[in-house]
C-alpha cells in the first residue's frame, strides 16, 4: 500500500454533522482508492468546526487525481506544504523569539521541499536544521549555537499522532491511565512479556530506580534481572547508589536492618560511611574491582556492562565519585544513552521518572511503578502521554516481575 | 428588493434561462410591482430598494447579494462573470446603509442567502452549482454558527432557495430530488419538521417563498403544497411570478431578508 500514489487531503466546517466527512470517505472507496486518516480533530460544541486530515492512495497518478477532483468538489484541499521558517540564533545558548518547541512526538519539517524527520526527538526543546549537512535535530536551549537555524512558528512542521505510531500490546491495554484498581498481575505479565521481548530482540531496556528500591528489598531481584540481561542500562541519583552500597557493605539500608527492619545502633552513619568507603577507593567501579563491593546493584551494574549515570542533586551526601553533579551535563550523558532505548521502566522516584520522561520520544515505552498514584498523574499530565502507570510497592513489583520471568522464588 | 426596470434574459447560466424565450418586461414589471405592494401593504414587511442599473439584468434578484447577519454581511463571489458586475453595487447599498462587509475567500465561490438559510440556530447551505462547499467555513466563523452543507445534485435546483425554505419553528419545506442521499439524511436530522415538496411543485419553485409570520409568498399554480400548508396552519399567498421563472427565479430570489 506504501507504494501506491498517494496525496494528503485537508477537510475542514462542520464536516460531522454535515457529513461530508463520511462523504468523502465513501467517495474514495466507490472511486476505488484507499484512506487512511491522519487526524481527525472533532469540535466540542454544535458551532465548533471540526478538521481531518486523509491520506488517499490510488492505483496510479491519473487515478489519483481523479479521485483527488472528486474530493475537491467537497472542499477536500491538498495539503499546502510549506517549508519552515528558520531564523539564525542570535546568541548562544537561547533560541530566537517564537521558536518552534516541540513535542515527544515524532516530527518533521518541511525543508526544502522535502520532509525531513527531526531526529532525537524530545518534549520542550527546539528544532535546528543543519542546512549543510540537510538534517534536523531536536536541540535543547543550551545547547543552541549563535547561528544555528532554527525553527519558528509552526509553519511547514508536521507532528504524528501518537495513535498513529506503534505503541505495543502493553500501550494499547494500559492506555496511559493510572488506576490502583487496575489488577497487576495482568500488567506485570505484559511488561515481562515486553521485556523479554526487547531482550530477544537485542533492543535496550533501561531501569531506572528511587533508593526505596533497596529499603523494600528490590535489589535481590534487580541484580537477577541484570545478571539475565533484561536491563542493559541503568539512571538513578546518588541516593540510590548510596543505599544499595550501604546494604551491601552494611546490610542495611540508612541505618535499618534489611533482614528484619530493625535499627542497627549507630547505623545511622552507615550511609556515610559507605559513600566515604567508595571516595576512598575512587569510585564504584574501582569498589568492586578492588573486592570491597561484593554485592548490590552497582556492582551487578559493574560486572554486566551495564552503563549506569548517576544524576547529582544538592541535597546529596558525598557525593558518589561516579554522580554527575552538573545537571545539563547529566540531562546531555541521559540523552546520549536515551535514542535507542525501547523501554523504560522506572521504579519508586518521581524525579528520576518525570527527568527520563521528558527525555524519551513517545515512541519508547515508558513503564512508571509508584506506590503513591499521585506521581504517575503527574508524568501523564507532564505531557509523556507513552507512560504506563502501576501503583505498587517496589520491591514488590521487583519480586514479581522477577516470578513472571521464571526467576525467584 | 430592486425593481425589475432592466431584468431580462440577456444570457443562459441555468436550465431554465432561454435567450430564445424572453421576458415580457412590462409584465415582469407589474409582477415585481405586485410583490413589492404584497409585502408591503399586505404584510407589513418594511422594504428597502437599491436602484437597478442596466446591464445587470439579475440585480433584481437581490438574494444573492450576500449573506446577511445583523449588521455583517458576507459578500457574494459568483460562479459566473455574468453576475460579478453585480458585487460592487450591493456592496456600495450595503456600506451606505452602515453594514459591515466581508468577502470570501477569492478561489471559493458563494452566492449570498441563495445559498445559506438560516433554520434556528443552524445556518443550512447548500454547494455544487453554485456557491462552494469552502465558502461554507467562512460563513461559520463570521457568524459563529453551525453550518450545515447541503450538496446539490439536479441542476434545476441551482440554489439551495430553490429547495429549501425554512419556515420558522424547527420547519422547513424541502425537496428531496435535488439533494444528494448525505444531505437528505441531514435535512431529516436537523429539521424537526420537513415538509417534502412533490416534484411538480417543486418545478413550480414552491420552495423560493417567502415567509413572513405564518404567511408564505409563493409561485402561482403549486396547488398541492398551498394544501398541505394550510393543514400546517400557515396562509400560503400565491402570486403570478412566472415571467421570474423564465430566469430560474421567484419571490424569495426577488428579497433578501435584512435582520
Amino acid at each position: 500500500m506504501d507504494t501506491m500514489p498517494s496525496e494528503t487531503v485537508e477537510l475542514r466546517g462542520h464536516i460531522i454533522d454535515s457529513l461530508t466527512l463520511p462523504k468523502v470517505l465513501d467517495q474514495i472507496l466507490a472511486a476505488g482508492g484507499q484512506f487512511e486518516i491522519e487526524e481527525v480533530q472533532i469540535g466540542k460544541r454544535r458551532t465548533d468546526l471540526s478538521y481531518a486530515r486523509i491520506k488517499v492512495q490510488a492505483a496510479s497518478e491519473a487515478h489519483l487525481d481523479r479521485i483527488l477532483g472528486l474530493l475537491k468538489a467537497q472542499g477536500a484541499q491538498p495539503l499546502v506544504h510549506e517549508d519552515v521558517v528558520l531564523v539564525p540564533a542570535d546568541m548562544d545558548s537561547a533560541f530566537p523569539d517564537d521558536f518552534y518547541s516541540t513535542t515527544n512526538l515524532q516530527s518533521f519539517v518541511r525543508w526544502r521541499d522535502r520532509w525531513l524527520e527531526v531526529a532525537d526527538i524530545e518534549m520542550d526543546c527546539g528544532i535546528v536544521v543543519d542546512e549543510e549537512r540537510g538534517v534536523a535535530l531536536c536541540t535543547p536551549m543550551h545547547r543552541v549555537r549563535k547561528g544555528d537555524a532554527v525553527v519558528v512558528g509552526h509553519l511547514g512542521v508536521r507532528v504524528v499522532p501518537l495513535e498513529r505510531q506503534e505503541r505495543g500490546e502493553l500501550f494499547a491495554f494500559m492506555g496511559s491511565e493510572v488506576s490502583p484498581e487496575r489488577p497487576k498481575g495482568a500488567v506485570i505479565q505484559v511488561v515481562a512479556r515486553e521485556l523479554e521481548e526487547a531482550r530477544a530482540a537485542g533492543k535496550k531496556a533501561l531501569f531506572v530506580g528511587g533508593p526505596v528500591v533497596v529499603h523494600s528489598g528490590g535489589v535481590e531481584p534487580l541484580v537477577e534481572l541484570i545478571r539475565r540481561g533484561y536491563f542493559r542500562l541503568l539512571f538513578a541519583g546518588n541516593g540510590f547508589a548510596a543505599h544499595d552500597i550501604e546494604n551491601a557493605l552494611y546490610g542495611t539500608s540508612l541505618g535499618v536492618r534489611l533482614s528484619d527492619s530493625v535499627q542497627v545502633s549507630g547505623g545511622h552513619r552507615h550511609h556515610l560511611r559507605a559513600i566515604n568507603t567508595i571516595r576512598r577507593l575512587g569510585g564504584i567501579r574501582a569498589a568492586v574491582e578492588a573486592g570491597v563491593l561484593t554485592s548490590g546493584v552497582m556492582r551487578a551494574c559493574v560486572t554486566h556492562d551495564v552503563p549506569f549515570i548517576l544524576a547529582g542533586s544538592v541535597r546529596d551526601d558525598g557525593p558518589l565519585p561516579e554522580v554527575v553533579s552538573d545537571v545539563l551535563e547529566a540531562a546531555d550523558a541521559m540523552r546520549r544513552e536515551v535514542r535507542d532505548v525501547h523501554l523504560a521502566l522506572v521504579v519508586g522516584s518521581a524525579l528520576h521518572a518525570i527527568a527520563t520522561g521528558n527525555l524519551l520520544p513517545a515512541t519508547t515505552r515508558l513503564v512508571v511503578v509508584d506506590i503513591n498514584p499521585a506521581v504517575l498523574t503527574k508524568i501523564s499530565d507532564r505531557g509523556s502521554f507513552q507512560t504506563v502507570g502501576i501503583v505498587s510497592d517496589a520491591g514488590l513489583f521487583l519480586r514479581e516481575l522477577l516470578a513472571a520471568l521464571g526467576g525467584g522464588r | 428588493m430592486c425593481p425589475a426596470t432592466y431584468f431580462d434574459i440577456e444570457y443562459e447560466i441555468n436550465p431554465w434561462m432561454r435567450l430564445s424565450r424572453q421576458v415580457d418586461r412590462p409584465r415582469a414589471q407589474s409582477q415585481w410591482q405586485e410583490l413589492h405592494r404584497v409585502l408591503t401593504a399586505e404584510l407589513g414587511v418594511t422594504v428597502e430598494l437599491m436602484e437597478p442599473v442596466r446591464g445587470l439584468p439579475d440585480l433584481v434578484f437581490t438574494a444573492n447579494a450576500g449573506y446577511v447577519s445583523g449588521r455583517v454581511v458576507l459578500s457574494s463571489n459568483f460562479k459566473y462573470p455574468q453576475r460579478r458586475g453585480e458585487t460592487p453595487h450591493f456592496e456600495a447599498w450595503f456600506l451606505s446603509h452602515g453594514y459591515r462587509v466581508h468577502r470570501p475567500a477569492e478561489e471559493c465561490f458563494f452566492e449570498g442567502a441563495g445559498d445559506a438559510l438560516p433554520l434556528g440556530e443552524a445556518i443550512f447551505a447548500g454547494y455544487r452549482h453554485r456557491s462552494e462547499i469552502c465558502s461554507h467555513q467562512k460563513v461559520a466563523t463570521l457568524t459563529g454558527r453551525q453550518v450545515l452543507s447541503l450538496e446539490l445534485v439536479d441542476s434545476a435546483f441551482y440554489h439551495l432557495d430553490t429547495c429549501f425554505c425554512p419556515l420558522g419553528n424547527g420547519a422547513a419545506l424541502y425537496y428531496p430530488g435535488a439533494f444528494d442521499a448525505y444531505a437528505r439524511t441531514v435535512i431529516e436530522a436537523n429539521v424537526p419538521r420537513p415538509i417534502a415538496v412533490a416534484e411538480q411543485d417543486a418545478r413550480l419553485f414552491a420552495c423560493n417563498a417567502v415567509v413572513v409570520g405564518r404567511t408564505v409568498v409563493l409561485n402561482a399554480g403549486c396547488a398541492d403544497i398551498e394544501e398541505r400548508l394550510r393543514k400546517a396552519g400557515y396562509s400560503p399567498r400565491a402570486m403570478d411570478l412566472s415571467e421570474f421563472m423564465k430566469s430560474g427565479g421567484s419571490a424569495k430570489c426577488l428579497t433578501l431578508l435584512l435582520e
